[in-house]
């Protein structure tokens, strides 16, 4: 099972990710783009590390995995923050400082 | 034997990386959020799958409980609580989804030009390569990255502080 396709695999899902970001409007699902891209990069590491004969990447997915959901719960409490101020779920028209 | 293990092992990458990625387009294609939250929770039990594929049974049991298990609920109760109706208006530049899709499209083509032809270490067989066992992935935890596992635990009482801030209501 050759690492080349597993890296493939993974750079499929990072793309598939950015373009999710620049396309989509909604922050909920802009986040979801998030999400998928930080999975293609967990899957990068653990290929290597298998391929690499060192745990050390598998430690690190984990690590990433913890940042992750502390991102996420920070992330959506804004988005919450931001949905009660303004009553629209678009990115688009968050595009002042003041709040 | 080995020939029937390959040929496995060939069959169960393709399936599950087939049903990610089109889960993958899912995501970001689907109008409702919520069954794009439901495609992303397809696409992380896909990846835990290839985990299991790769020697990392730890991280494939933890990928699961964490992102589909835990990140998934609080996406849905988000998208539950806010209700969101459907998205209108095409982003803010003109043409921004085909530039979007030409420059992903050209990302993609790039990485997987530069990561097909590259010359990688040769393939460790399985028998030999550790095996990321909850015992293993422990005492590496807590000898070589003890540093970073304590800062992660200030990572997440800042994030529980925060949350916290952040969604309360302003008592008037």
């Amino acid at each position: 099972m050759p690492l080349n396709h597993f890296l493939i695999l993974s750079a499929i899902l990072f793309s598939i990710g950015a373009i999710g970001v620049l396309i989509r409007r909604n922050p909920l699902i802009l986040f979801m783009s998030i999400e998928l891209m930080l999975n293609a990069v967990n899957l990068t590491f653990v290929a290597f590390s298998r391929y690499l004969g060192n745990l050390d990447g598998q430690v690190f997915v984990f690590l990433v995995l913890t940042v992750a959901a502390a991102e996420v719960a920070i992330g959506l409490a804004l988005i919450v923050a931001m949905f009660r101020a303004r009553a629209t779920v678009n990115v688009d028209e968050a595009n002042s400082l003041k709040g | 034997m080995l020939r029937c293990i390959i040929i496995m092992e060939l069959i169960i990458f393709y399936l599950f990386a087939a049903i990610a990625v089109i889960a993958a387009l899912g995501v970001i294609a689907l109008r409702n959020p919520v069954h794009s939250a439901l495609a992303l929770a397809l696409v992380f039990v896909c990846l835990g799958a290839m985990y299991v594929l790769l020697n990392a049974p730890f991280i494939a049991a933890a990928q699961v409980m964490i992102y589909a298990g835990a990140i998934l609920i609080l996406f849905l109760f988000v998208i539950m609580l806010l209700a969101p109706e459907p998205e209108s208006g095409a982003g803010a530049l003109r043409f921004q989804r085909a530039f979007a899709i030409i420059f992903g499209g050209v990302l993609v083509l790039q990485l997987v030009a530069v990561l097909g032809n590259a010359v990688l270490p040769a393939n460790i067989p399985s028998a030999v390569t550790t095996s990321g066992d909850v015992y293993a992935i422990g005492r590496k935890l807590f000898t070589d990255f003890l540093l970073p596992f304590e800062i992660t635990s200030l990572l997440l009482l800042v994030a529980m502080v925060g949350v916290i801030v952040l969604a309360k209501r302003k008592s008037e």
